[in-house]
C-alpha cells in the first residue's frame, strides 16, 4: 500500500514529462520543417536577387554616359541657337514653338530667364529664316515649298523656286504642244486671203418666207 | 508525498500547457514566414526577369552616340552655313 502511495505521483509525474517531451518533439520538428521551407524560398530570393545585381550593375554607367551625350547635344544645340539667332530671337523661338517654356530659360545661359520672350511675330521672319536654313529639322521649313531640303539637296536651291508656280510648263514640258512657228522662215506658209481688206460683199436680200 | 502530488499536478497542469502554448507560438510564427517568403522569391523572380531589358541599354547608349555625333556634325556644317546672329550689345 506505501508503494502504490510512494509510486502514484511519480506515475503522474513521468506522464506530465512524457507529454511535454512529445509536446517538444511535435512543435519543434514542425518548427524545423518549417524553417527548411523559409530556408529553401530564401535560396530562391537571393538567386533571384543576385540576377537583379548583375543585370543592373551596368546600368548606373551606361545611363551616366546617355545623360552625358545627351548634356552634350543640349549643350551643342543651344549654343547653335543662340549664336545663330541671338539671345533674345531663341528666347522668343524657343517660347514661339514651346509656349511657356521661356520661363525655365536656356540651361547654359541662366541669364537667359530674365530675358522677356518677344512676341513671335517680332522675329517671325528673322525665325523663319533661320529655321528655314536649319533645313527638314526645323518644322517651318518642313511645311515650307522647298521641303526643307535645300542644304541637303545641291538642285534644291534653284528647283525649289519652280514649285511655288503652278505646274504648267517647268514639270513635264515633253506633254505640252509646241508653239506655232511664225514668219517668213516659218515650214507652214499661208496665202493671203483676197478679201482681207478688200469691201465687203454684200448678202443677198432674204425673201419674206425665210424669215 | 503532498509536495510531490503537487509537483506532479502543477508540472501537468500549468508547466505542460504552457509549455505548448509557447511552442505552439514559435510555430505559428514560423508557418507565417513561409508565404511571406514566397511571395518575395516571386517578385524577386519577376523583378529579374524585368531587368531582361536592361541589355538593351548598351545599344541605347550607342544610338544616343551615333545620334548625338550625327547631330554635332550637322551643327558644325550649320556654323558654317548659316551668318551668325548680330551681337545684341553692339546692336
Amino acid at each position: 500500500m506505501t508503494v502504490i502511495a510512494i509510486a502514484a505521483p511519480g506515475v503522474v509525474m513521468i506522464a506530465a514529462v512524457v507529454l511535454i517531451v512529445l509536446a517538444l518533439v511535435y512543435y519543434l520538428v514542425s518548427t524545423i520543417l518549417a524553417l527548411r521551407r523559409i530556408s529553401a524560398g530564401l535560396d530562391a530570393v537571393i538567386a533571384a536577387v543576385g540576377e537583379i545585381i548583375d543585370k543592373s550593375a551596368p546600368v548606373n554607367d551606361i545611363v551616366v554616359a546617355i545623360n552625358e551625350q545627351l548634356d552634350a547635344g543640349v549643350d551643342l544645340l543651344e549654343g547653335l541657337l543662340v549664336k545663330k539667332a541671338g539671345l533674345t530671337d531663341a528666347v522668343g523661338l524657343i517660347e514661339g514653338v514651346y509656349p511657356g517654356s521661356a520661363a525655365a530659360g536656356l540651361r547654359n545661359f541662366p541669364h537667359s530667364k530674365d530675358v522677356k520672350p518677344p512676341r513671335i511675330g517680332e522675329v517671325y521672319t528673322k525665325g523663319t529664316l533661320t529655321l528655314a536654313r536649319l533645313g527638314r529639322e526645323a518644322p517651318i521649313a518642313a511645311a515650307s515649298p522647298a521641303g526643307g531640303e535645300v542644304l541637303r539637296n545641291v538642285e534644291g536651291g534653284s528647283l525649289a523656286a519652280r514649285s511655288l508656280y503652278p505646274s504648267v510648263r517647268h514639270q513635264r514640258p515633253s506633254n505640252l504642244p509646241r508653239s506655232p512657228v511664225i514668219g517668213t522662215e516659218a515650214p507652214v506658209q499661208y496665202e493671203q486671203r483676197d478679201d482681207v481688206g478688200a469691201p465687203r460683199k454684200r448678202l443677198p436680200a432674204r425673201s419674206s418666207g425665210e424669215r | 508525498m503532498t509536495l510531490w502530488w503537487i509537483g506532479s499536478i502543477v508540472l501537468l497542469v500549468v508547466i505542460f500547457p504552457v509549455v505548448v502554448y509557447l511552442l505552439r507560438g514559435v510555430l505559428a510564427a514560423a508557418e507565417s514566414i513561409v508565404p511571406a517568403v514566397d511571395r518575395i522569391a516571386g517578385v524577386a523572380r519577376a523583378g529579374s526577369n524585368d531587368l531582361d531589358a536592361a541589355a538593351l541599354l548598351v545599344t541605347t547608349r550607342e544610338q544616343v552616340t551615333q545620334t548625338v555625333a550625327g547631330v554635332a556634325d550637322y551643327g558644325g556644317s550649320l556654323d558654317v552655313i548659316v551668318d551668325d546672329a548680330e551681337d545684341e550689345e553692339q546692336a
